[in-house]
């Protein structure tokens, strides 16, 4: 301390003290691992613990895993192969691939099909996705559903081409009635597509799948993780507007709506999705005129949609309820009308709130479209509990199999998390 | 004051007129019997204590809240509840809140673009011309690309003016603008609020800064229970209140 000005302050600084850089100890990983692992002694005590905790598992897995047997033709040669020694047995693995991938009846030459499809579904959603990209790419994702549906179920290229007139016709109607009344667009559209359908299918000749270009695969040779991935994409992706449109017409102020969607969601959320599946399965035929036959796996995803489109309607209830009044009030009094105040206001800040709990209800959906195995489809379970476990090579082989299996569906479910906290955090502009 | 009153006239023509208008909530009624016409030009200030429907009255003019009797015509259209003739009103009516009420996920400038691109169709880049202009009459044009909550709360509320002026409206209603405020940004709401009113705008606004009545009014309306009690011009309704309860709610509010 100077004594300039020691008779009027009490103190004043006059040289700066340099910065210098930290003790060794106050950094780097010794740092870390002082605060985290050996803060206190009780703490280095649960450190210890976790580490042998770790060493208890990983003792015989890591062992079974290395020592594993990638070739060999059926559990015995495995053993053979092993002697005694503990490995898995991941033969199983290589050897049932394509069945566990494709199911056991889908043509092989044709499984470029599918694959071809898969690889496409990435194009397909990026835009959705990554909002960042060019808008134009969108145009190729409204395509996708009829592109995918010719790749995998092949036959005659007249179905899905006629499927995608039927789409645009109806929207065209739609265009045109909505600014008089949105009941008149709506109902107009789905009558125009209907219409374009019936007349079209007539048209379509009886056997034009016979010699078409892409052989025709029937439904109930679909299997594997393929149908999975099939239920699980189709379904997420119908069953989010589906759900928006009960979440709001839950809100609505017109009481026959409201009742609609009301009744319909408890009705839905109140039963199991195993008890509609069987419905799908067996029952829904009933309600069908005879001598239509519904496919198969139309029916299951109708059940699978309803059924999360229940949940997520609730979800996006939420996220509605949390919005302050004011940005109702406020879109009103600009004089925004219901559909532009929905669309640009209330719905983007609301499916944004509900994302985690939409996230929730898609990985939940993604795994429950295992559930179809028990109404004697192949997915990816279904081809594990049956074909592939019940043959004579493989009988046994449980721990390879499901785990694998466990893989395969964490490493989707994971994806979807990740790219939702993603999105989370690139969508939060409130700055709270 | 003299000045500003004789700088802004108040021309003949009627901008609103509200006759014989009752409102309940439930059983509970909030407003009774308000007869009230508005001039174009005019500035009216309402206050009143809590609970009185004040904010009631102007949320029934732009029809947030609904009217059970008596009739509210803004601008020769009859509010009525026929939804094209309240969005009608409502794009002619701006309104700023006492919570700002911003778009939290547009940046200042989509919340002030939003309107005139899809009620009145406007292009998108005349829209931000137009929005720009306003930004730089609240003086703020400079956070056009932020978003409200990167803003102070005064700044919101200047926002929230411009958000409003961008749909060029012929009537501004303020809900307690600067209740929720800080007291130094009280201020520059108000000068904001002024300015407007120098260029001639008819406003209503529910306030309790009577300064800002007393410069910019030409009619303070005292509200209490549901009815209109007292209204006047500023400098009588301040210095010769005549109804008592005007008067026990003006010893209350100046008193401190």
């Amino acid at each position: 301390m100077s004594d300039t000005h020691a008779q009027t302050v009490a103190f004043v600084r006059d040289t700066e003290i340099p910065s210098a850089p930290p003790p060794y100890a106050a950094t780097g990983p010794v740092k870390w691992m002082r605060e985290n692992l050996f803060a206190t002694p009780a703490n280095a005590v649960l450190t210890l613990l976790a580490l042998y905790a770790i060493y208890l598992i990983l003792a015989p897995t890591l062992p079974w895993i290395l020592n594993g047997v990638w070739s060999a033709n059926s559990l015995a040669e495995c053993r053979e192969i092993l002697q005694g020694a503990t490995g898995a047995c991941f033969a199983v693995l290589t050897e049932r691939w394509p069945q566990l991938l494709f199911g056991f009846k889908y043509p092989s030459d044709l499984y470029w099909r599918p694959t071809l499809a898969f690889v496409l579904l990435f194009v397909a959603v990026a835009p959705v996705l990554f909002f960042d990209l060019p808008r134009k790419l969108l145009i190729f994702t409204g395509l996708f559903p009829f592109i995918a549906y010719y790749l995998i179920w092949g036959g005659t290229i007249f179905v899905p081409i006629l499927a995608l007139v039927g789409c645009i016709g109806g929207f065209a109607v739609y265009q045109r009635f909505v600014t008089g009344s949105f009941a008149a667009g709506f109902f107009g559209g789905i009558a125009a597509a209907l219409a374009i359908w019936y007349i079209g299918g007539l048209l379509i000749p009886a056997g034009a799948s016979n010699n078409a270009m892409l052989t025709p695969v029937p439904s109930r040779d679909l299997g594997g993780f393929m149908l999975n991935m099939m239920l699980g994409v189709t379904c997420v992706s119908l069953s989010i507007p589906i759900g928006i449109a009960l979440a709001l017409g839950r809100q609505s102020s017109m009481p026959l709506i409201k009742v609609v969607c009301v009744v319909f969601i408890e009705f839905i959320r109140g039963v199991p999705l195993i008890t509609l599946l069987f419905v799908a399965s067996v029952m829904l035929s009933y309600f069908f005129p005879p001598e239509s036959s519904v496919d198969l796996f139309l029916r299951v995803v109708i059940m699978i949609t309803m059924f999360s489109a229940a949940y997520i309607a609730e979800v996006i209830r939420g996220g509605l309820a949390a919005l302050p009044k004011g940005q109702y009030e406020a879109a009103d009094s600009l004089g925004l009308d219901y559909p532009q105040a929905m669309r640009l206001i209330i719905l983007p800040q609301a499916l944004k709130i509900s994302i985690p709990g939409i996230v929730n209800v898609a990985v939940g959906l993604f795994k429950d479209t295992t559930l179809v195995s028990v109404i004697s489809m192949f997915d990816l379970v279904g081809m594990i509990r049956g074909p592939i476990l019940a043959s004579t090579e493989w009988n046994g082989v449980y721990w390879e199999l499901l785990g694998f299996a466990a893989l395969l569906f964490f490493v989707v479910c994971y994806g979807i998390s990740q790219y939702s906290q993603w999105l989370e955090r690139r969508l939060a502009t409130d700055h709270r | 004051m003299a000045e500003h009153a004789t700088q802004m006239q108040v021309s003949d023509e009627i901008a609103i007129t509200i006759s014989k208008m009752n409102k309940w909530y439930g059983t509970f009624h909030v407003l009774r019997d308000i007869d009230l016409t508005v001039n174009r030009g005019e500035r009216i200030v309402i206050c009143g204590p809590s609970g009185s429907g004040k904010s009631t009255l102007i949320r029934c003019i732009n029809a947030l809240e609904e009217h059970q009797q008596g009739s509210i015509e803004v601008d020769g259209t009859l509010l009525s509840s026929d939804l094209k003739n309240i969005d009608k009103i409502r794009s002619e009516v701006g309104m700023c809140f006492q919570h700002f009420n911003l778009f939290p996920h547009l940046t200042i400038l989509e919340n002030c673009t939003l309107a005139p691109i899809w009620v009145r169709k406007t292009p998108k880049k005349e829209a931000e011309e137009t929005a720009m202009h306003f930004l730089e009459k609240v003086k703020i044009p400079d956070q056009a690309m932020k978003y409200p909550g990167q803003l102070s709360g005064g700044q919101q509320q200047r926002v929230a003016i411009a958000r409003s002026l961008c749909m060029r409206p012929r009537i501004m209603l303020f809900d307690e603008p600067t209740s929720a405020l800080d007291p130094e940004m009280i201020k520059e709401v108000l000068d904001t609020m002024i300015e407007l009113a120098e260029e001639g705008m008819t406003m209503l606004c529910v306030t309790h800064e009577m300064g800002f009545a007393r410069q910019v009014a030409n009619r303070v309306i005292f509200m209490d229970a549901g009815q209109i009690v007292e209204q006047n011009e500023p400098e009588a309704f301040f210095n010769n209140p005549q109804s008592p309860r005007t008067q026990l709610f003006l010893s209350q509010i100046l008193g401190h």
